[in-house]
């Protein structure tokens, strides 16, 4: 057995011995204290510092042991990474024993039972052991007192377990001896064999008693050292070292204090041999002296992250650095699995993917969230990174090819620009061994159609956030069908889209299977079931869903009445205005917008939400299920912010604008100057339809500006914190770190909702100046507690993405901002955002809702546009199958 | 007229056919109950017509109420094909009868439950076709592993001792009734299995007796986890100790979804694997889709793929279901029990195991 085996979980178990009030000051405190919180996190600690089994302990003076072994195992239960390795429950009381056997689903170790009290007390106990379940440790203790020779050690052990297995058929696998780990150069010669004692005496038991293991508490052997952990971890790792060749196989140690044999200072190493060993007379004294020079010295190990996972065999560091997001030695770890392997492929195919099969499965549990698997995918891409010119040296040897569970096709359709989500649908997939061929944002038909046979793709999956890229993602089924491509099923995402919109328009267009993925969590099940055994079978179910939601749709179409626009108009607000002059009319550029003043403007909720991180912030935090990944998170978003703003990554825009403007009907028309004899502009507005009593208007955002023959204003912005967004997003990609790739695009998303947030905020106090004394907390600001509305086409209070190109013309919006509306009024750069200012006091933010086609008929005669461009710019909110 | 003279005898019996049979085990009862289209005075029977509480829904009650109707129940799915019968008696513990006020004759419903189902065997047993009467142990109304109280997670709504009692007074009575054999079914937390193993455990040493045991957990989604969130592995470790006669899953999926998860636990288990699947997912109106043949066609590939020892059906399986399942494993060969190296196997959620 090698040094390096030590920890490994298969030849030593490690009982994390630090939820033990007898050993523990801290658990104690807190068990004292009911800080069952706090609790909890040392117990966690233990299992994340490679605990394969967690000793609980709760036997103190101050503690009803039977109410906090009951309350602590109860918790523990409810805590799956915590809950997921077995339990040790230790007591000298059995009543605290049992309580915790009670409490106890899976299989656990009792700690401990012994022939102190007679054999027929031992025996009751082992029975009542075996009714409940565990398995059992027996201290080397009998009637005459505790084992102290070796002699006695195993006579004890040899007794003990031909009671248990013999005369009541105790499984002898489930026992597991403590055969006494006393202290050792204490002074007092006596003591000086006990560890020579215990691992001659282990070799004797593991020899003649099958099947049973061996276990000790090894802080125990260097007690007179207390104070000197250097000292103690050196005398450790020594104990062990030797007492693990002779057959120890389980220990409770603390994990992360454990050193590695070659590694001690030899002077030290062997000063602790003599002692442990008792090699010479004055070992004691020797390492006393020794000791000095150490005195004081905190044990490294103490310091700093834990890293004894460093010492498991190198397949072990791969799924370790895998599960928990560590790319700090992922290169040096792979380079050694590579020249370990045969092949380079088995280090993908082995250990790599073993790592991304548990993150896979974990994240699939609900235990692992998006964050934490989008890390991970960056720790396995930088491996394969470094592997792929070893491989691509092997296939021109050998004419391999690599295999994969599957290739999958994805783009962000034409017209649009956003790719946060897609990309994340793509980490996952990856992480789940799938090949992701990804053709970026803004891809026509024509380029998706053409890429996919020529790849050879087993599936598309088309992502989009605005709404005419629902027309586009139907054009390309259509594309699709005629291309022959019916064998590919095509996967629909993203914000806009829906179950819904997926079966009664997209699906219609293509023979072969079209279908709706919520989210990111989805799309491996899904992709897996498309690929899967169950194919058919799925493929049936989906299309017999999606039948039902096309006659569901198709029967709650004339529920849903609406008032005729006439009937609408009439039950328009009746509002007063008193209109405030802006400080200015025209537009006003800011060409370098200081990011810092962003910063406390962030609204982080929906940060979080585009990682699926439910909830709101800050309490998001203290979340029990997804508090600790949305805090992981959220430092990594902080640390991330303060680079991005102090090594000015992006910079940021905008453009504002006032003007002369009266209501019209349903339209706003600007003028160039306050005579309002000269319209320049007109902006076009929709107007609800729902069927209301007369307390409730039918809204359009019209009939907040004051009709013609008195002066009244309205505003238009467009601001964007993406200039440099691209090129930081690729760099991060080329290195392989999808991970911050994403969390940098959706930090600049959420900058640029601040800067929109930051710059209102101005305009309603210095620009606009209708609010000069509004004194609201950010917390009101983001809340949007101001007087005020900023809606922005394409939003529900105005649907029409169209309404940007009237906006961007005023403002001069690409010259003086960089942003450009691609085809479909998408915004490029994504993190952009645009929009008109209402300032009347009683404006506030509705939808629209669905429409009829009087509105539609009407709306295309003021836009000057054939019905069928109308419908298909107002595709989602017609009330009617167009 | 009792073709074997004791248990003991019928079980050396079936052991020996089971070495070159797949068994089957009878389905659904709740689905045929609803079809008798009792109604409240049904329920009651004379016997209980003033009690308070509605009985409408307790099933468990009929074994007194209506013990014709429910052997009939057991008689036509013996007519089907199965060796094992199942007692009516689900719900049949304190714990769950409380809902009903009729937890004080718990121990008489379980021992007329398996009166009436050994009635029902009786008359399809031969010496060639021993008939097995199950004592059905359901999960009771209560878990001992999670808290019903969102804020307060280590609040339990029942102890160990509590549930263990219940269970014992429900064995009593499924022993002296004439169970031949303990079937702990639909597991969705292990820790009540381990109390009703503890309380089994009891019995058996206090009548001087061992009954042999049959497990089957409950996978409840495609996460491959019980309800406590224990794996398959972790789940049969947490069990062992009972030496199960045979351990295996049951309810929530139907067979296809069912597949890998029993084969894990093929995988790990030293004792014959039962499955009992639901006919196919729930659909949007609650039943069950899956016909006879598509059960028979899922299965009949286990008994081929060598992974069964015992099959039958659970929500939505119908007399038809197990004729179709007993007829697509007739003639197969059963699993054979693979041998394991000896070693210490733990769980929490997960396995943990150390040679």
């Amino acid at each position: 057995m090698t040094q390096e085996n030590i920890l490994s979980p298969r030849a030593f178990v490690i009982v994390g011995e630090r939820t033990n009030v007898t050993g523990s000051a801290k658990f104690r405190k807190l068990i004292e204290n009911d800080d069952y919180v706090g609790a909890l996190a040392v117990a966690r600690q233990q299992v994340d510092g490679g605990a394969n089994i967690l000793d609980v302990n709760v036997d103190a003076a101050m503690i009803d042991g039977v109410k906090a072994m009951r309350t602590f195992l109860n918790l523990v239960a409810t805590e799956p990474d915590i809950a997921k390795i077995p339990l040790m429950i230790d007591s000298s009381k059995w009543e605290i024993i049992e309580q915790g056997l009670k409490c106890t689903q899976g299989k656990a170790i009792v700690n401990s039972i012994s022939l102190k009290e007679g054999e027929e007390k031992f025996l009751e106990l082992a029975r009542k052991i075996k009714k409940y379940g565990a398995a059992t440790v027996v201290m080397a203790f009998d009637e005459q007192g505790q084992a102290d020779t070796k002699q006695r050690k195993v006579e004890i052990c040899m007794r003990a377990y031909h009671l248990l297995v013999d005369k009541i058929g105790f499984p002898p696998e489930d026992i597991i001896f403590d055969p006494n780990i006393f202290a050792v150069a204490t002074g007092i010669e006596e003591h000086n064999n006990y560890a020579v004692d215990f691992i001659e005496a282990t070799r004797i038991i593991r020899e003649s008693l099958p099947h049973c293991h061996i276990s000790g508490g090894v802080s125990n052997v260097s007690f007179s050292f207390r104070g000197n952990e250097i000292v103690r971890e050196a005398m450790h790792t020594v104990f062990l070292y030797h007492a693990i060749k002779n057959g120890m196989d389980m220990g409770i140690v603390n994990a992360g204090q454990l050193g590695i044999y070659d590694e001690i200072e030899p002077e030290l190493r062997d000063a602790c041999e003599d002692v442990i060993l008792n090699r010479r007379d004055d070992a004691t004294e020797r390492l006393l002296d020794i000791a000095q020079k150490y005195a004081g010295a905190a044990s490294k190990k103490d310091t700093g992250p834990d890293l004894s996972w460093r010492q498991l065999p190198v397949r072990e560091r791969l799924t370790h650095a895998m599960v928990k997001g560590i790319n700090e030695f992922i290169v040096q770890d792979t380079e050694e699995a590579r020249l370990e392997c045969e092949r380079p492929l088995h280090v993908i195919e082995g250990p790599l993917m073993d790592g991304m099969n548990v993150v896979g499965d974990l994240f699939g549990a609900g235990k692992m969230f998006l964050p934490q698997v989008v890390k991970s995918a960056r720790v396995m891409k930088e491996a394969v990174a470094h592997l792929i010119p070893y491989l691509e040296e092997e296939k021109e040897r050998m004419g391999l090819v690599g295999k994969s569970n599957g290739k999958i096709l994805m783009a962000t359709v034409k017209g649009d620009v956003h790719d946060i989500g897609k990309n994340i649908v793509g980490v996952v997939l990856q992480c789940n061994g799938f090949e992701v061929v990804d053709l970026g944002v803004m891809v026509p038909t024509e380029k998706i159609i053409e890429e996919a046979i020529n790849h050879k793709v087993d599936i598309i999956g088309l992502s989009g956030l605005i709404t005419p890229s629902l027309d586009e993602m139907c054009y390309v089924a259509q594309e699709m069908e005629k291309a022959g491509l019916k064998d590919i099923p095509l996967l629909i995402g993203g914000a806009t889209t829906s179950k819904t919109h997926t079966a009664v328009k997209i699906a219609q267009n293509f023979s072969g299977v079209t279908l709706y993925v919520s989210d990111a969590s989805r799309a491996v099940p899904v992709v897996q079931k498309l690929l899967g055994d169950e194919r058919a079978d799925f493929i049936k179910s989906i299309k017999q869903d999606q039948e039902k939601s096309r006659i569901a749709h198709a029967s709650g179409q004339d529920k849903r009445k609406r008032a005729t626009l006439t009937e609408a108009r009439a039950n328009a607000p009746k509002l007063e205005y008193s209109p405030v002059k802006p400080k200015f009319l025209g537009t006003k550029v800011f060409d370098n917008y200081p990011l810092n003043d962003l910063v406390p403007f962030i609204d982080w909720t929906p940060f979080f939400s585009s990682w699926q991180l439910a909830g709101s912030y800050p309490a998001i935090l203290q979340d029990d299920l997804i508090g600790e990944a949305a805090t992981n998170l959220f430092n990594d978003a902080q640390k991330m912010l303060e680079k991005l703003v102090a090594e000015k990554w992006i910079k940021a825009r905008a453009v504002i604008g006032f003007w002369p403007a009266n209501q019209i009907g349903d339209d706003v028309a600007i003028f160039d100057d306050e005579t309002c004899q000269n319209q320049i502009a007109t902006f076009h507005t929709l107007r609800q339809q729902m069927q209301k009593d007369s307390s409730k208007p039918n809204f359009a955002l019209s009939d907040y500006i004051a009709p013609i023959g008195m002066n009244d204003y309205i505003g238009g912005f467009a601001v964007t914190s993406g200039i440099g967004e691209v090129n930081k997003a690729e760099e991060f990609k080329a290195n392989n770190d999808d991970y911050s790739a994403i969390l940098f695009q959706s930090l600049c998303d959420r900058l640029a909702e601040a800067l929109a947030e930051h710059i209102h905020y101005r305009v309603r106090k210095e620009f606009w100046a209708y609010a000069p004394d509004e004194n609201l907390s950010v917390k009101d600001i983001i809340g949007e507690k101001y007087r005020g509305i900023r809606p922005a086409a394409g939003y529900p209070a105005q649907p029409d993405h169209t309404e940007k190109l009237t906006l961007f013309k005023l403002l001069d919006a690409t010259k003086n901002t960089g942003i450009e509306l691609t085809t479909s009024m998408a915004m490029n750069p994504p993190s952009s955002v645009s929009g008109l200012y209402f300032a009347h006091n009683s404006s506030e933010y509705f939808g629209v809702g669905r429409i009829e086609k009087d509105q539609v008929e009407d709306y295309a005669n003021r836009k000057n546009w054939d019905i069928k461009t109308c419908e298909r710019w107002l595709a989602p909110i017609l009330n009617y199958d167009a | 007229m009792a073709i074997f003279n004791s248990r003991k005898e019928r079980f050396i019996a079936i052991e020996e056919l089971a070495k070159t049979k797949i068994l089957v085990l009878d389905g659904a009862m709740g689905s045929l109950i609803q079809g008798l289209g009792f109604n409240e005075d049904d329920f009651r029977g004379e016997r209980f017509k003033d009690v308070k509480i509605s009985q409408k829904g307790n099933n468990d009650l009929l074994v007194i109420t209506q013990p014709d109707a429910i052997q009939k129940l057991h008689e036509n799915y013996f007519a089907a094909g199965i060796d094992i019968v199942e007692t009516n008696t689900f719900g049949a513990q304190r714990v769950s009868q409380a809902d009903y006020g009729m937890e004080d004759i718990s121990y008489e419903m379980n021992r007329e439950a398996a009166k009436i189902a050994r009635l029902a065997a009786d008359k399809y047993e031969t010496r060639e076709s021993p008939k097995l009467v199950a004592g059905s142990i359901g999960p009771t109304t209560k878990l001992l592993s999670l808290s019903p109280k969102v804020d307060d997670p280590a609040f339990r709504d029942i102890d160990f001792d509590t549930m263990m009692a219940a269970f014992k007074e429900q064995i009593r009575g499924l022993i002296d009734g004439g169970s031949d054999v303990l079937l702990i079914e639909t597991i969705t937390d292990t820790l009540n299995a381990k109390a009703a193993i503890y309380a089994a455990e009891e019995i058996f040493d206090e009548i001087g007796e061992q009954l042999p045991i049959m497990i089957s957990g409950t996978i409840t989604d495609m996460s491959g986890r019980t309800l406590s969130g224990q794996t398959v592995e972790a789940f049969y470790n947490s069990v062992r100790h009972a030496n199960p006669w045979s351990i295996g899953l049951n309810c929530a999926l139907g067979p296809k979804q069912m597949r890998a998860f029993l084969a894990d636990l093929a995988r790990v288990a030293e004792t014959k694997i039962s499955c009992h699947p639901n006919a196919g997912l729930p659909n949007a109106f609650g039943g069950y889709d899956e016909t006879p043949q598509d059960m028979c066609d899922v299965i009949s590939h286990w008994a081929l793929d060598g992974m069964v020892n015992i099959v039958g059906g659970c929500c939505g399986t119908t007399p038809d279901h197990i004729k179709h399942i007993a007829h697509g494993v007739e003639g197969k060969k059963p699993r054979q029990i693979p041998q394991h190296e000896t070693a210490l196997r733990l769980s929490g959620l997960e396995p943990f195991v150390h040679a």
